[in-house]
């Protein structure tokens, strides 16, 4: 499903990020990727969907050569892969609802199908009580829980999630692991970076560590195995 | 494009014009100031060209005929003058004509004057095709056959010729700088606003938008913030000018002078301004994001 073989990532600033990175991950897959500060895991991640082109190697997703793939196709790559940022990435300008819509109407799908769609996800991550709210009036947690609903609102094959559970408190990140475990139930592929060992530990996934830009472990039901 | 979502684009446009408040207020300002200044130095330079114009065309060739000249040679000597490439009429006044006019604009002295002791000539009043050429045709004609003199204000005329060029080129490099002021004021005011919404396109982005689903609705913001900025200049020039119009043309009755008459000149101002607006406003909105969609 998705598959790098041989990846190089060198910024313009003269950093490689990635290092001669080999990894596949199959259809339904749950999978965490670990490691220290600046080892390469939003790298990797951002090479998933395209924000960052490797410099050397093969990336491929599904049907998607994303080496080959040129700019104008970019945006149908993403319909397949909904990302989770960090930050976020909510439109300032619109409603929760018309967040979680917008990724819909990009797709061209009708009002009617949006409508229930999007009540759908967002009753999904208990928020469809505040669809008319916008995001600065929304706690960390809540625009999170908003960001996953938009990711998932088009059923990606793929989500994946750069360290979803970042800033959020610990019970409201495990609100939001609950939420990824019941996504994953459904067929979905997950890969998420985290720096929490107390999740990783706990529920236990595959586990890719990174360091210095390559694998460093590729372990079954894995642990976080560093020191936080 | 799916109609559906064509409409969509459309409701977004309007949504985003009264969710960006101030930005489009400021926006909208923008344009409106500068098209105003645009729009007036129009108004006020092609009516200066215009009453230069028609200074220049109340200038005319007068040729005098020689008393000798028979019927048949008057006849070959009007055949020759409409002839000439550049002569656009001829006009015969008697020296009769000539004797009223003078008594009309001097008074009754020249009375003693009457049948054989007038002592003016016939003459042919000629009006060139282009002012320019007054004075080649005036040369012209003298060589002619039965032509008693040639006038037409002479080198007065000429020095008018050159100010009124001046005059015209100066006013047409005003209104072109003009126009290109505005373009520019008008897209880097379109630019800033839309740097400040860099953040949402990449999400956009991101989130699978193609470049034209974000485009479309920006356009069309663009398009409306400049044809809503156009539409206050359009209003205070058009009435200031319909009331201008009729209280100058009173002065200027009687004379040959004459500003442009609202209907074409105010209403193809009024098209040109509203262009202006809509075109900068959607091309330059469009431009402007062009980077921000390279995500
Ligand atoms: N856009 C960029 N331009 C230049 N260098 C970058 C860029 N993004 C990341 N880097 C560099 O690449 C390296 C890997 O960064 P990356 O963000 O992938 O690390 P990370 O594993 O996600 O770290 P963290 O756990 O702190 O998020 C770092 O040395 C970083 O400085
Ligand atoms: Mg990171």
């Amino acid at each position: 499903m998705i598959e790098m073989t041989n990846v190089y990532k060198k910024y313009p600033n003269g950093i490689t990020a990635i290092n001669g990175l080999d990894v596949r991950i199959d259809q339904g897959e749950f999978v965490y990727v670990v490691g220290p500060s600046g080892a390469g895991k939003s790298t990797f991640i951002k090479m998933i969907y395209r924000e960052e082109v490797p410099t050397k190697g093969n990336v491929k997703v599904g049907e998607f050569d994303l080496v080959k793939l040129k700019a104008k196709k970019v945006p149908f790559l993403r319909r397949h892969v909904g990302v989770v940022y960090q930050d976020f990435k909510l439109l300032p300008r619109l409603t929760v609802y018309e967040n979680v819509a917008y990724a819909m109407q990009v797709v061209g799908k009708n009002p009617k199908q949006i409508q229930k769609r999007v009540l759908e996800v967002l009753d999904l991550v208990g928020l469809k009580h505040k669809v008319r709210m916008f995001p600065n009036e929304l706690s960390g947690g809540e625009q999170q829980r908003v960001a996953i609903a938009r990711a998932i609102t088009n059923m990606p094959r793929v989500l994946i999630a750069d360290e979803p559970t970042g800033n959020l408190d610990p019970e409201t990140a495990w609100g939001i692991m609950d939420l990824l475990e019941e996504i994953n139930n459904q067929g979905t592929t997950i890969i998420m970076a985290t720096h929490n060992s107390d999740i990783v530990n706990r529920v236990r996934h595959r586990v890719l560590a990174v360091e210095n830009g390559r694998i460093a472990r590729d372990q079954e039901e894995g642990v976080y195995g560093y020191e936080n | 494009m799916k109609t559906r979502t064509f409409w969509r684009h459309i409701k977004e446009s309007f949504k985003s014009i009264k969710r960006n408040g101030w930005m489009t207020v400021a926006a909208v300002s923008a344009v409106a100031v500068t098209l105003l200044l645009v729009g007036s130095f129009i108004a006020i330079l092609m009516n200066v060209n215009k009453l230069a114009t028609d200074v220049e065309e109340d200038v005319s060739v007068r040729v005098y005929i020689d008393l000798a000249a028979e019927e048949e040679d008057q006849e070959a000597l009007q055949q020759n003058l409409e002839e000439l490439d550049e002569v656009e009429q001829v006009v015969f006044s008697s020296r009769d004509d000539e004797l009223s006019q003078v008594i009309g604009s001097y008074g009754d002295e020249f009375g003693l004057f009457d049948g054989d002791d007038n002592p003016l000539y016939d003459v042919f009043i000629v009006n060139t095709a282009a002012p320019e050429v007054t004075s080649d045709v005036a040369d012209q004609v003298e060589d002619m056959n039965y032509v008693a003199d040639v006038n037409y204000g002479g080198a007065t005329a000429d020095r008018l010729f050159e100010v009124m060029a001046t005059v015209r080129n100066v006013g047409a490099v005003i209104i072109v700088a003009l126009i290109f002021t505005a373009v520019f004021l008008i897209a880097n005011t379109i630019r800033i606003t839309i740097f400040s919404r860099r953040t949402e396109i990449e999400i956009m982005k991101l989130v699978g938008a193609t470049n034209w689903f974000i485009r479309w609705p920006f356009l069309i913001e663009g398009a409306l913030i400049g044809f809503i900025g156009a539409l206050i200049p359009v209003s205070i020039i058009s009435y200031i000018y319909l009331s201008g119009f009729d209280t100058i043309m009173t002065y200027l009755s009687g004379t040959y002078f004459a500003l442009l008459a609202p209907n074409p000149f105010l209403v193809q101002l009024v098209a040109l301004l509203l262009t202006i607006g809509v075109v900068i406003g959607s091309v330059g909105s469009s431009l402007s994001i062009r980077k921000f969609l390279k995500v």
